[in-house]
């Protein structure tokens, strides 16, 4: 079934978009995460510019993420203060970003820019988990029980000032480093079109010792607030939001999410961070792997306007 | 009615007499032609589409019989302006280094012809009548500079092979069929991904060489209904269109955790 996307300008399969949508949303379901990262090569390997794809996929990350803050809400499994300090970094990072996506596009490197952003960003995070969840596997294997949570332990982001203390995590926290963060997800998310979940709940659980009870419900209240602006920034900017598309990953998505949710629980959790990892690195190494070789086509056309 | 006036009546008339003798013979063939449909519409279900131009060649009574005709038709879309970036090895990687900027060109260009052009015209009139892809103008800014360069530049047959490898730009020399001697038809091919605007389709007639006569048509292209709507809206009103969107993601989110709560 064909239909005709009105601000990619081109027709694309609708199942192709909503079964793409689904296999998303299960692997974000499975293991917690937006799967922007998943999301937006999919779309520009469909024939959707880089740019139109960035841009739906972040109101595709808002439906998600919303659905999701929901059910961790009435399980009370989120942290509204840690949530509302990360948020005020996050707008600002959002603006940023935008901006920076807009002044990329101006001058022709927007394409490389997201495809360096994905090598870097992906192969570090992917390389990182791979190499923990190896370990924990090991660990496992020997008959070790896995790593006790050092709680007590503290390093030099717990010595900042402007300490205060976030009830529902149980933890007495600079709002410095929180701010930072925030800002740091905003950006990456309206740059690169990912909510920012799978680079985000590895910093709070490993850096400022947030407890795994509440990481992603909080999580997931950024990536919600950051992807809205984000898609209202990108509409009034760049006009490149496609409602339509996003409309059908927002079925697939959500729907896919469910029956990932349910696989999930049946992986023992060490497994399922090594195989996010090995995901993750695949798509990075894919990305730094096409900007090595030798392109097939050197030429690309944009058009730049419509004159009189 | 005197001598006089009766006489010089008789000379204006053999004078306007000669005019239309001149015009006749100056115009002795005439181009008549007609598009299949003047107005396409894109809707949602749009993948593309043909149409088709027919046409006739009348010659004046009297005009001198000739051997064969020839027809060019040009097809020029909406213009726009267009970046071409040529990717180069930096660092080990592959960046967009040079640029060309062309300028008001078009969005959909074909030329149908019935022969080769070579064998229409020499290469000189295919230069000034613009004939062919090689000959059409696209503008380019070169710095300060604007104007067209040799058809074998790097950057021109670049743009040209992109588009042509995207559909939007094509030279068929075997697409004008004569269906009689005067009578010819030819299909306009357009791609999914066609431009949206006015089109104009330009049809000139040659005979040994030389052009007797061309004429001019169109029809446009246009999104309608759920299409338009949104298009427009994304781009006059891109607050609304954004906050909308947004809340879209929002009900649809919302819903879907209604749908499948499991408590």
């Amino acid at each position: 079934m064909q239909l005709y996307l009105p601000i990619a300008d081109l027709p694309v399969n609708v199942l192709l978009i909503l079964m793409m949508g689904a296999a998303v949303g299960f692997i974000s379901g499975m293991f917690g995460i937006g799967g922007g990262f998943l999301m937006t090569p999919l779309l520009i390997f469909t024939g959707i510019s880089p740019a139109v794809a960035v841009a739906s996929v972040t109101s595709h990350m808002a439906a998600s993420s919303f659905s999701g803050a929901l059910s961790y809400w009435r399980r009370r499994a989120l942290d509204p203060l840690l949530a509302l300090i990360l948020l005020c970094g996050g707008v600002l990072g959002t603006l940023l970003g935008v901006w920076f996506f807009t002044l990329m596009r101006s001058i022709g490197q927007l394409d490389l820019m997201i495809a360096l952003s994905y090598v870097a960003l992906l192969t570090t995070v992917g390389g990182l988990m791979v190499w923990e969840g190896m370990r924990a596997i090991m660990r496992a294997n020997r008959g070790q029980p896995p790593m006790v949570k050092r709680t007590g332990s503290r390093n030099w982001i717990h010595a900042m000032p402007f300490k205060i203390r976030f009830k529902r995590s149980k933890i007495y926290l600079s709002v410095i480093p929180v701010v930072a963060i925030g800002l740091l997800i905003g950006f990456i998310g309206a740059v690169m079109g990912v909510g920012g979940g799978f680079i985000l709940v590895p910093i709070l659980i490993y850096l400022l010792r947030v407890p795994t009870s509440t990481v992603i419900g909080t999580s997931m209240v950024l990536t919600l607030f950051t992807m809205l602006i984000a898609t209202v920034l990108h509409a009034v900017t760049n006009h490149l939001v496609d409602a339509v598309l996003a409309l059908i990953l927002m079925i697939g998505g959500v729907t896919g999410a469910q029956f990932g949710a349910r696989a999930g629980q049946r992986i023992r959790s060490e497994q399922l961070r090594l195989l996010l990892g090995l995901l993750i690195l695949a798509v990075g190494v894919r990305f730094g792997i096409e900007l090595g070789i030798r392109p097939d086509e050197l030429f690309t056309i944009r058009e730049t306007g419509v004159s009189g | 009615m005197t001598r006089h006036a009766a006489l010089r009546l008789l000379s204006s008339l053999s004078a306007l007499l000669l005019v239309a003798v001149l015009a006749g013979a100056a115009r002795a063939e005439q181009l008549i032609v007609s598009i299949s449909n003047n107005r396409i519409t894109v809707t949602t279900n749009y993948s593309g589409g043909e149409l088709v131009l027919f046409g006739s060649i009348e010659r004046e009574a009297g005009a001198a019989l000739r051997p064969g005709y020839d027809l060019v038709v040009t097809v020029r879309g909406p213009r726009a302006d267009m970046v071409t970036r040529r990717k180069e090895r930096k660092l080990g990687i592959w960046v967009n280094t040079d640029s060309r900027q062309f300028i008001n060109v078009p969005g959909y260009l074909a030329v149908f012809a019935n022969r080769p052009l070579e064998a229409i015209a020499s290469a000189d009139t295919q230069r000034r009548q613009q004939l062919g892809m090689n000959n059409i103008l696209l503008t380019q800014r070169v710095g300060a500079d604007y104007g067209d360069v040799v058809p074998d530049d790097a950057f021109r047959s670049a743009f040209v092979r992109l588009r042509e490898g995207q559909g939007l730009y094509r030279q068929d020399t075997a697409a004008v069929t004569f269906l009689t001697p005067t009578l010819f038809r030819t299909g306009i091919p357009l791609p999914a991904e066609v431009p949206i605007g006015a089109y104009e389709v330009e049809i000139q007639c040659f005979a040994d060489g030389a052009l007797l006569t061309k004429t001019t048509t169109g029809f446009e292209i246009v999104k309608v209904g759920f299409e338009q709507f949104v298009a427009s809206a994304a781009r006059n009103n891109g607050l609304a269109y954004g906050l909308v969107t947004a809340l879209m993601a929002l009900m649809t989110g919302w819903i879907a955790s209604v749908v499948f709560r499991k408590d």
